[in-house]
C-alpha cells in the first residue's frame, strides 16, 4: 500500500469504499441524462452543425471565402490550430508528466483530461486540413511520390515536422487513453443490466478481467507510454513553434519560440481543463474527487505556467530592442501600438496580469473566480497566437504589401462550429465513459481518503 | 484423485495478500489473482514473472528510428536529391539536423503502437473476446484468488484460506 503523509489534504472526501467509489462513477452513465446535459448539448450541437455548414462552403466556394488575404496568408485558421493543439497539451501533462512524478493528484482528472486532448487536437486537425486549400489533396502531406511520379515530401521543411508530430501525438494519445479505459469499460460491463449496454461495453471492454498478469502488464505498458508521452508533448508544440521560428519574418524567427509555446500550451490547457472539470463536477456532483484541492493544483500550475509565458513575452521585447535590427525592433512596436494594439493589449492583460491573483489562497481556491479566470486565460491565448499571426503579417518587408484583416462570417463559424464539435464530444464522452479512472482511484483510496486519514491520524494520538 | 480449482473470494487487498503468502510458504502454489486494480507486491507473493514488455516497447523504438532514417535518406539524398532554398541534400550527414524531429517521431510512434498491440495480443484483449474474469464482482469491490489442487490437499487450502479472511469459498 502507498504511503501519504498525513499533513497532506486527503484527495477523496467523505467515506468511500472501493464500492461507493464504482457507484459513484457510473451513476451518469446510469442513470438518466438531466436537463442540464441536454441543453448543452443542443447547444453544442447546433454551433457543430453551423461549422459543418460553413465547412462545407469552404470547400465547396475555396478559402477565398476567409477574410485570409495575399497579406495575411495565414490568419484564423493556424490561430486556431495553434489554440486547440495547445489547449490538448495539458491532458498528457496531467496523464504522463504528472504520472512519472507520482502525483496522486492526477487520477481524479486525467481521464478527462486526456479526452480533451484528442477532442482538441481533433478540432486543430481540421484547420490544418482546411488550410491546404485543397483539402482533398491533403494526402500529399505523406511521404508518397508526389503525384505519384519522381518527388518526394521535403523532409527539411517545419511544416512536414508538423504532419508527423500531430498524427504521431494524436495517435498516441489515443491509444495511451484507450488502454486506460479498458478496465473501466470492464467494470461498467459486468455490472450492466441492459442487453444493449452489456454487450456495447462489452466490445468496448474487449475481455478485459483484470488478472495479476493483466495488471502488471497493464501498469508496465501506461508507465512506458507516460515515458514516451512526455518527450512527445514537448516536443509537439515545439515543432508547431519551428512552424515560425524558422523562417525569416521578423518577429518569428526567434530561439525561445518553443519553450515559450510549451508553456503556453501547458497554460490554455489547464485553463481548459478547469472550465471543463468545473462544469463536470458541479452536473455530476463528483465533488468528493474533484476536491477544492485539485482545483488549487491546477490554479498553480497556471501561475506558474502564466508566470513563464509572461517572462517570455518580456524575453522578447527586450531580445528585439537589443538586437538592433530594426526590423524585428518594428515587429514588436507594431504588435503593441500597431493597428491591432487591442489584441496585444488584451494579450498582456489575460495572460500576464491576470493569472497573477492565484497567488493569493482565497481566490484560487474559490470555484466561480477560478472558472471566470479559465475562460479569461483561454481567451487571452487565443489573442496571444492571433498576435503572433495577424499583426505581423499585415505589416511585412514590403509596405505594398501591408494589408489588415477582417475575419469573415466563414472563418467565425468554423470556429464556432469546433467549439461546438469540443463541447458535443465532451458531452457524449461524460455521459458514456467513465470520466474519472476508478480503478487507479480505488488505489490510492487507502492512503489519501479522508476516512483512512481521519483513522491514522487517531492512531497516531 | 482429480484436480481441483478453488476460488476464494476476499472482500480487500491485505487478507489476500496475507492468504497468498501463506499458502506459499505452504507450498501450494497460486495460480492467478483477479482485482479491479492492480495490487501492489501480489506479482512476487504468487509468482508472476516480470513482464518484458518494455523491452520490446525499446526493440520497436529502435525499429522506428531506423525505418525513419532509411526513409529520410532514401527520399532525400538518395532517390531524387533537391536544392530548395540553396540547402542542397548532398549526404545525410549534412542534412541530419533537419531530419532529428521526424526520426524522434517515428521512434515514439513505433515504440508506442508497437508495445499497445503487443499488449493487446499478448493478454488478448481483443473485441469480442469473452470476459476473462470468472466472477463479475472483481472489477467492482471483490478480489479472487484461484489455487489449483488435488482432492488430498483440498481441506487444508480451504482451512488456509478461511483463516486468511476470504469471505467466500468455491470449487470448481
Amino acid at each position: 500500500m502507498q504511503h501519504d503523509s498525513e499533513i497532506r489534504e486527503p484527495l477523496i472526501l467523505g467515506k468511500k469504499s472501493y464500492h461507493q467509489i464504482t457507484e459513484d462513477i457510473v451513476r451518469p452513465i446510469e442513470g438518466k441524462a438531466t436537463k442540464h446535459w441536454y441543453m448543452l448539448l443542443t447547444a453544442a450541437v447546433i454551433c457543430f452543425l453551423w461549422g459543418i455548414g460553413c465547412l462545407c462552403y469552404t470547400i465547396g466556394t475555396g478559402i477565398g471565402v476567409w477574410g485570409s488575404n495575399n497579406g495575411v496568408d495565414w490568419a484564423w485558421d493556424i490561430t486556431n490550430f495553434v489554440w486547440w493543439i495547445g489547449i490538448g497539451h495539458a491532458g498528457t501533462l496531467i496523464s504522463a508528466v504528472l504520472l512519472l512524478f507520482r502525483q496522486k493528484w492526477r487520477m481524479a482528472i486525467n481521464r478527462s483530461a486526456e479526452a480533451m486532448t484528442i477532442f482538441a487536437v481533433c478540432c486543430a486537425a481540421i484547420f490544418v486540413m482546411l488550410h491546404t486549400g485543397r483539402p482533398w489533396l491533403d494526402y500529399w502531406l505523406f511521404p508518397l511520390p508526389n503525384q505519384f511520379g519522381s518527388l518526394w515530401v521535403n523532409f527539411n521543411s517545419p511544416l512536414l515536422w508538423d504532419v508527423f508530430a500531430v498524427s504521431t501525438y494524436f495517435s498516441v494519445s489515443l491509444v495511451f487513453w484507450y488502454t486506460g479505459l479498458v478496465p473501466d469499460f470492464a467494470m461498467i460491463r459486468d455490472r450492466a443490466v441492459k442487453p444493449f449496454s452489456k454487450k456495447m461495453y462489452g466490445l468496448l471492454s474487449m475481455g478485459w478481467g483484470g488478472s495479476a498478469r493483466h495488471w502488471s502488464r497493464f501498469e508496465e505498458v501506461s508507465l512506458v507510454l507516460a515515458g514516451l508521452s512526455t518527450p512527445l508533448v514537448f516536443s509537439v508544440h515545439s515543432i508547431v513553434s519551428m512552424d515560425f521560428a524558422t523562417s525569416v519574418v521578423p518577429g518569428w524567427h526567434t530561439t525561445i519560440f518553443p519553450p515559450y509555446f510549451v508553456s503556453g500550451a501547458v497554460f490554455s490547457g489547464f485553463a481548459m481543463v478547469l472550465t471543463l472539470l468545473l462544469i463536470v463536477r458541479k452536473i455530476y456532483r463528483l465533488e468528493n474527487y474533484i476536491t477544492i484541492k485539485h482545483i488549487e493544483y491546477m490554479n498553480i500550475v497556471i501561475i506558474v505556467t502564466g508566470s513563464i509565458v509572461g517572462v517570455a513575452y518580456l524575453t522578447e521585447l527586450f531580445i528585439s530592442w537589443y538586437s538592433g535590427v530594426e526590423y524585428e525592433q518594428y515587429a514588436f512596436i507594431n504588435r503593441a501600438t500597431g493597428p491591432y494594439w487591442w489584441a496585444y493589449a488584451c494579450m498582456m492583460t489575460c495572460n500576464v496580469i491576470s493569472p497573477q491573483l492565484f497567488w493569493f489562497k482565497k481566490l484560487r481556491t474559490n470555484l466561480m473566480f477560478t472558472f471566470v479566470m479559465s475562460i479569461i486565460v483561454n481567451i487571452g491565448m487565443w489573442f496571444e497566437r492571433f498576435v503572433i499571426i495577424v499583426p505581423t503579417l499585415c505589416r511585412t518587408f514590403v509596405p505594398s504589401t501591408w494589408n489588415m484583416y477582417h475575419p469573415t462570417f466563414v472563418d467565425i463559424g468554423i470556429f464556432t462550429g469546433t467549439i461546438g464539435m469540443f463541447f458535443t464530444f465532451f458531452l457524449l464522452f461524460t455521459r458514456y465513459f467513465p470520466v474519472i479512472a476508478q480503478s487507479e482511484l480505488k488505489t490510492i483510496v487507502k492512503a489519501t481518503g479522508q476516512e483512512f486519514k481521519e483513522k491514522a491520524a487517531a492512531a497516531h494520538h | 484423485m482429480s484436480n481441483l480449482a478453488i476460488h476464494a473470494i476476499y472482500d480487500d487487498e491485505e487478507p489476500l495478500m496475507a492468504s497468498a503468502a501463506q499458502l506459499r510458504t505452504m507450498g501450494v502454489k497460486v495460480k492467478d489473482v483477479f482485482s479491479p486494480f492492480p495490487i501492489h507486491g501480489i506479482d512476487g507473493v504468487i509468482g508472476v514473472p516480470r513482464t518484458r514488455i518494455a523491452i520490446c516497447a525499446f526493440i520497436y523504438g529502435i525499429t522506428g528510428l531506423c525505418l525513419a532514417t532509411w526513409m529520410m535518406w532514401y527520399m532525400m539524398i538518395h532517390d531524387w536529391p533537391t536544392d530548395i532554398g540553396g540547402k542542397p541534400s548532398f549526404a545525410y550527414y549534412m542534412n541530419v539536423p533537419a531530419f532529428i524531429p521526424i526520426s524522434f517521431e517515428s521512434t515514439v510512434l513505433c515504440a508506442a503502437h508497437g508495445m499497445a498491440i503487443t499488449y493487446y495480443l499478448r493478454c488478448w484483449l481483443v473485441p469480442g473476446a469473452k470476459a476473462k474474469n470468472p466472477d463479475s464482482r472483481t472489477t467492482d469491490d471483490k478480489f479472487l484468488m484461484i489455487v489449483e489442487t488435488n482432492e488430498d490437499n483440498s481441506k487444508s487450502i480451504e482451512a488456509a484460506l478461511k483463516s486468511g479472511g476470504a469471505i467466500e469459498i468455491s470449487y470448481k
